[in-house]
């Protein structure tokens, strides 16, 4: 790569149709059919209530990833994602109890998208989402207890407690963060991954968001500077189906979000967001293409969420059975079915992971019950990075 | 030494300070292939090549924002905005993003990065292109904001704000950008951020003037010379962090002050000026701190009525006037 | 391991939820983010979700009940697990851990905020030498003598006044040439030039002696009094949160009645003849008749407590006792069913533990009804703070002989102030006024408490 990967001067290629006729490189070229490819990679809503509904083929596809992996990797996803489930539910108690205070998105449910995606890429990429971050940020590496605290709004967080659920950070795992206004973790995604680009690295660049971003603006002018400039960020669209407590259906014109990549010849897939292999497969293939050839994807991931949009979400927008239909659809049940069906892991087991990982998370709550609160100091610190002092 | 216009000054020191620091980038609209809106980014894209220097869509809260995550990622972009007036698209990033992260993130990212770009009245484009916006930037923890009235200022400031480890709001005046004065051609000349300039030393009476109003007080200044009166003219450079120290040291020694700004009078930058001054100052004033501002009506096109909206030498004369009894 | 549910906070601001809905009853299995009630909350009324597996096990509040953040619910457990222990510890661990998150952690969050604020607070523009100088700057603005105009308001900048003061100027000989006649640098410079340096020095003392007046001073001081802040005991702690528990949310009104009180003194007499060691005072004669005419009135003799008016059976009547330290009110329990001599030693010997503080939390917690009398004090008449969450608390002033017209003839009778004030949640203004007559017809005519 070279200085020729920024081809948006308008001295140097008229536009990108132009450029693909006359400067077809190998490398992109292909990478932009697996483009025209990805797009096309579904093609009705009926396509995607089959996939719900899994047929044979779907199964076929299920067994492969799971002969492809071995045990270890298995074995740790689940446990990554039995961690983040437990972590969520005791960030649940914790609320209830007073403990956290503001706003607590919890992610169950949709513990097959973090753990499956972040699964996929290296410990130096980069990862970036919304405020519904806790799993995303255990996944990519940071210690719960940092995590717990933050929550708990103690000086042994992540961020010292300045920031609490919605803003966990850390410099040392490469991941960038919970931002809280909705979608606007798009464009610092897209920077990052211009960032590597610009750097020459190989990194990629993760960027999860729910559906509802998607109608924000700033997914679009991401994705188009994405495009244009072939940034190496993998978009992952989280589509749990409700934007706090608007379905879908009333809040987009046109629900087939994979197919929103078309407008920018992004590449883009639909995935069963419950299947956690599925998942990581999907994003695999992302992966790839951005390392390769500094292409970004959009996947679209369908899921759900189990628990309110947030600690103080009243629900009454979706009917229970509604929520128990997705439920039977557990991606928690449906990987550990599997791993007993492929004789993976057997119950006890399963038994000892779920044993540790509530040691793990009982640790995490005795970390953050002990951390002290931020020093009073701690107010009017980290403002600046270069402080101009006060001129007195 | 050499005299250049503030164009040509602010060109150098974006020239000087990316062939330092090859993490530092441009970017904006125009800025490369057009050669700048303005000009200033003249010839940069020829001299340090499409990755330095990137001509981005009409997308203000894009790039601004991609602009704050490579700065994340260890770059430190400058984002130039064609005029402030796009700046108001791209002020989630700026202020959500940008200004907050060092925060939230308990210190662990720091956004060193300009956005910068012509701000304040123009020549008769009405009320969308024609807004001074600092007190909107200057209002938020975790952002500076500078604003110079002179080349050589504009050029040390910017080279320092481009050094600097934070998100820095540099405001240019469309108006100012043909100025001319004397600019130092070290490559290391800076001057640093947070420190007022005494544009012209006095005695009897204080005026505080930021860009556009920088000429227009030193004019003013001149004209009541002849009647007796000595005024000194402070230039904060910067609104935030603000040398107050400057001014109240001033306002100490001459007992009256007028701050001068092209902006609406109503939450600006002078109201806050003439608040800390009553806090720090109250028992050496001799007469009520006076505010000379842009009228607070949106611009109008037509050129008599936008040259009423913009404060002129002789309001800033009456106004000292006015503070001195006289 | 059973999951113990409580009271969850469903939102920022909730402090209590009433449970309005079960969606489960005792025994039905639940799981992991399955409904199991409704709350409402100041907010919205909310699915609470189970935060645990297993079988509902034991429900501790009923629909419309309601309980603070925290308090336990409910206990979600194994079939055949042994839930005892929360059952027995249910209440007062569920109280104790209520409190916390709610009234506690804001507070601490809050401390250091305002520290901060103080230390982070700008160095005041004057030196600690300087500020003696605005003060006196100041007091030349006093409202002026006979020189200044009828207004009095001496016009004066900011500085000028700094250097009158430094150099002893009595503004109020100036003549001010700013606008509207303020007094400027320029016309205090002209005074100073002509007075040459002698004054200042004599201005400075004065400045000194008004600043830091000595003891023995008695001149006029307009400046705030002195003051030494002492710890707050726990007891006045107490007494703060308790009145302000009171008047905050209990809508109090008030009613007044003059009381005739010649045959209850007489009966008083009466009776410490009979056995000087019985010692009834008129304050036993008053706690008996309240405790009668709170019988035949039972709305006053009743409490509203969130969703429902308790009433009570008996008149438990509230004595408040000044103590060292404050005031406290034991509680004289079943008044109505007691003899005037029971009373009487009841109230002595309550009122000599209190002041010893030796007062188990039984003796005075919990009264339906309370007394305060202030007439030893020579007190004409008050206004008493209810003691939540009774109903109603009675003010008792002096006695003292006032002239009275009785059958058209003006004559000296022994005369009592006495002001009812009300919780009006419970208690309206004819009831009120209703229990009062009855109080006041019995007080007059002391024989009814034996009809």
């Amino acid at each position: 790569m070279a200085a020729n990967q920024f081809k948006a001067n308008p001295i140097v290629a008229k536009s990108t149709q132009d450029m693909r006729k006359r400067t077809p490189e190998p490398s992109r070229l292909g990478a932009e059919d697996t483009s025209a490819a990805g797009v096309m990679d579904h093609d009705a809503a009926e396509e995607v209530d089959a996939r719900l509904d899994p047929t044979q083929a779907v199964k076929d596809a299920q067994k492969r990833r799971f002969a492809e992996l071995d045990r270890a990797t298995l074995i740790d996803i689940y446990r990554q994602m039995l961690l983040v489930r437990r972590f969520e539910e005791k960030s649940a108690v914790a609320y209830s109890a007073g403990k956290i205070g503001g706003f607590c998105h919890l992610y169950i449910g949709q513990e097959a998208v973090a753990i499956g995606a972040i699964s996929a890429i290296r410990k130096d990429d980069y990862v970036l989402t919304s405020y519904r971050e806790h799993a995303h940020a255990i996944a990519k590496g940071m210690s719960p207890d940092s995590v717990m605290a933050e929550l708990y709004g103690k000086a042994g967080g992540c961020s010292h407690g300045k920031g609490g659920s919605m803003h966990m950070f850390d410099k040392e795992v490469n991941f960038l963060g919970g931002h809280g206004i909705v979608g606007g973790q798009i464009p610092l995604a897209t920077g990052v991954a211009f960032a590597t680009k610009y750097k020459e690295t190989d990194q990629v660049t993760l960027c999860f968001f729910g559906e509802a971003a998607v109608n924000q603006g700033a997914f679009h002018e991401s994705m188009n500077m994405a495009q244009l400039w072939k940034l190496p960020c993998i978009y992952i669209c989280e589509n749990n189906q409700y934007g706090m407590g608007t379905s879908l259906e009333r809040a987009m014109s046109f629900q087939d979000i994979s197919q929103k990549a078309c407008a920018y010849e992004i590449a883009s897939e639909f995935v069963d967001g419950m299947d956690v292999l599925a998942v990581r497969e999907a994003t695999l293939r992302a992966v790839e293409r951005a390392r390769k050839t500094y292409l970004p994807t959009l996947l679209e991931v369908r899921t759900y969420r189990f628990m309110g949009h947030s600690m103080s979400d009243p629900g009454n927008y979706r009917t229970r059975a509604e929520i128990e239909r997705h439920q039977e659809r557990d991606p928690l049940k449906l990987f550990s079915t599997s791993l007993k069906e492929e004789r993976i892991m057997s119950d006890e087991e399963m038994k000892n992971v779920d044993d540790e990982v509530r040691e793990e998370v009982e640790h995490a709550v005795r970390f953050a019950e002990e951390s002290p609160l931020p020093a009073a100091e701690e107010l009017f610190t980290n403002i600046y990075a270069d402080p101009i002092p006060k001129n007195e | 030494m050499a005299i250049v216009t503030m164009r040509e000054a602010l060109n150098q020191a974006l020239r000087e300070e990316m062939q330092r620091d090859k993490n530092v980038f441009l970017m904006g609209e125009e800025v490369g292939a057009y050669q700048g809106a303005y000009k200033v980014t003249k010839g940069l894209l020829e001299e340090l090549g499409p990755k330095r220097v990137i001509d981005t869509p009409i997308t203000e809260l894009g790039f601004a924002g991609l602009g704050v995550g490579a700065a994340m990622a260890g770059l430190r972009p400058i984002v130039e905005f064609m005029t402030f007036n796009f700046s108001i698209l791209a002020t989630d990033q700026i202020i959500n993003s940008a200004a907050k992260m060092l925060y939230m993130s308990g210190g662990q990212f720091n956004i060193p990065i300009v956005f910068r770009g012509p701000g304040g009245s123009a020549f008769q484009v009405s009320s969308q292109h024609s807004q001074a916006l600092e007190s909107w930037f200057a209002y938020f923890p975790g952002l500076k904001v500078v604003m110079p009235s002179t080349p050589a200022d504009a050029k040390g400031l910017l080279k320092s704000a481009i050094r600097d480890n934070d998100p820095v709001i540099f405001i240019e005046q469309e108006r100012m950008y043909g100025n001319k004065g004397e600019v130092s051609d070290d490559p290391e000349f800076t001057i640093p951020l947070g420190v007022a300039d005494i544009k012209r030393e006095g005695k009897d009476a204080t005026i505080v003037a930021r860009s556009l109003m920088v000429p227009v007080a030193l004019k003013a200044a001149e004209a009541l010379e002849k009647e007796g009166i000595s005024c000194e003219v402070i230039d904060p450079r910067t609104i935030r962090p603000l040398d107050i120290k400057t001014i109240v040291e001033s306002v100490k020694k001459t007992n009256r002050v007028v701050i001068a700004e092209e902006s609406h009078p109503f939450c600006g930058v002078a109201a806050e000026i003439a608040s800390e001054i009553m806090e720090r100052a109250f028992d050496y004033l001799d007469a009520p701190v006076k505010r000379v501002s842009g009228v607070d009506v949106p611009m109008p096109y037509a050129k008599n009525l936008e040259d009423a909206a913009i404060p002129k030498v002789e309001q800033i004369v009456a106004a000292v006037k006015e503070v001195s009894y006289l | 391991m059973a999951t113990q549910v409580i009271m969850p906070k469903l939102s920022p601001t909730m402090e209590e939820g009433q449970l309005s809905r079960w969606l489960k009853k005792e025994g039905d299995k639940v799981s992991m983010g399955e409904p199991l009630a409704e709350i409402d909350t100041d907010k919205a009324t909310m699915e609470m979700q189970a935060l645990g597996n297993g079988v509902l096990r034991k429900i501790f509040i009923q629909e419309g009940e309601s309980a603070p953040l925290g308090q336990l619910i409910a206990i979600i457990g194994e079939p055949d697990e042994d839930i005892s222990s929360f059952t027995n510890q249910a209440p007062a661990s569920a109280a104790a851990k209520a409190d916390a998150p709610v009234a506690d952690a804001p507070a601490e969050a809050d401390a250091p905020i305002v520290e901060k604020k103080e230390e982070a607070e700008e160095p005041k523009p004057a030196k600690p030498a300087e500020t003696e100088t605005p003060a006196s700057g100041n007091g030349s603005h006093t409202p002026a003598p006979a020189a200044q105009p009828a207004s009095g308001r001496l016009i004066v900048s900011p500085l000028a006044a700094r250097m009158a003061a430094e150099s002893g100027i009595d503004l109020r000989s100036v003549n001010g040439s700013g606008p509207g006649g303020r007094i400027i640098k320029r016309d205090v410079e002209g005074l100073i030039t002509q007075q040459g340096s002698a004054a200042p020095t004599a201005a400075k003392k004065q400045t000194q002696l008004r600043a830091v007046p000595s003891p023995g001073q008695k001149s006029a001081i307009n400046a705030p009094s002195a003051y030494r802040d002492e710890p707050a005991s726990e007891m006045r702690r107490t007494i703060a949160k308790r009145l302000v528990t009171s008047l905050g949310p209990v809508p109090h009104f008030f009613l007044t009645t003059e009381i005739e009180m010649d045959r209850a003194a007489e009966m008083r007499s009466g009776i410490n003849a009979l056995d000087p060691g019985l010692k009834i005072s008129i304050n036993d004669i008053i706690i008996k008749v309240a405790a009668a005419a709170l019988l035949q009135h039972p709305q006053v003799n009743a409490s509203y407590q969130d969703k429902v008016v308790r009433y009570y059976e008996h008149a438990d009547i509230g004595v408040a006792v000044a103590i060292e330290e404050g005031l406290i009110t034991p509680i004289v329990r079943a008044a109505d069913q007691k003899s005037l001599s029971e009373i009487a030693n009841e109230v002595r010997e309550l009122a000599g533990r209190a002041r010893e503080r030796k007062l188990k939390p039984e003796e005075f917690i919990g009264a339906t009804f309370s007394i305060s009398n202030l007439g030893m004090f020579g007190i004409d008449e008050f206004t008493a703070v209810i003691n939540p969450p009774e109903g109603a608390i009675l003010a008792i002033g002096a006695m003292s002989p006032k002239p009275v017209v009785r059958d058209n003839e003006i004559v000296v009778r022994q005369m009592m102030r006495v002001t009812m004030s009300c919780d009006h949640r419970v208690i309206d203004g004819a009831t009120g006024a209703k229990f009062l007559q009855t109080f006041k017809k019995i007080l007059e005519n002391p024989l009814f408490l034996v009809v």
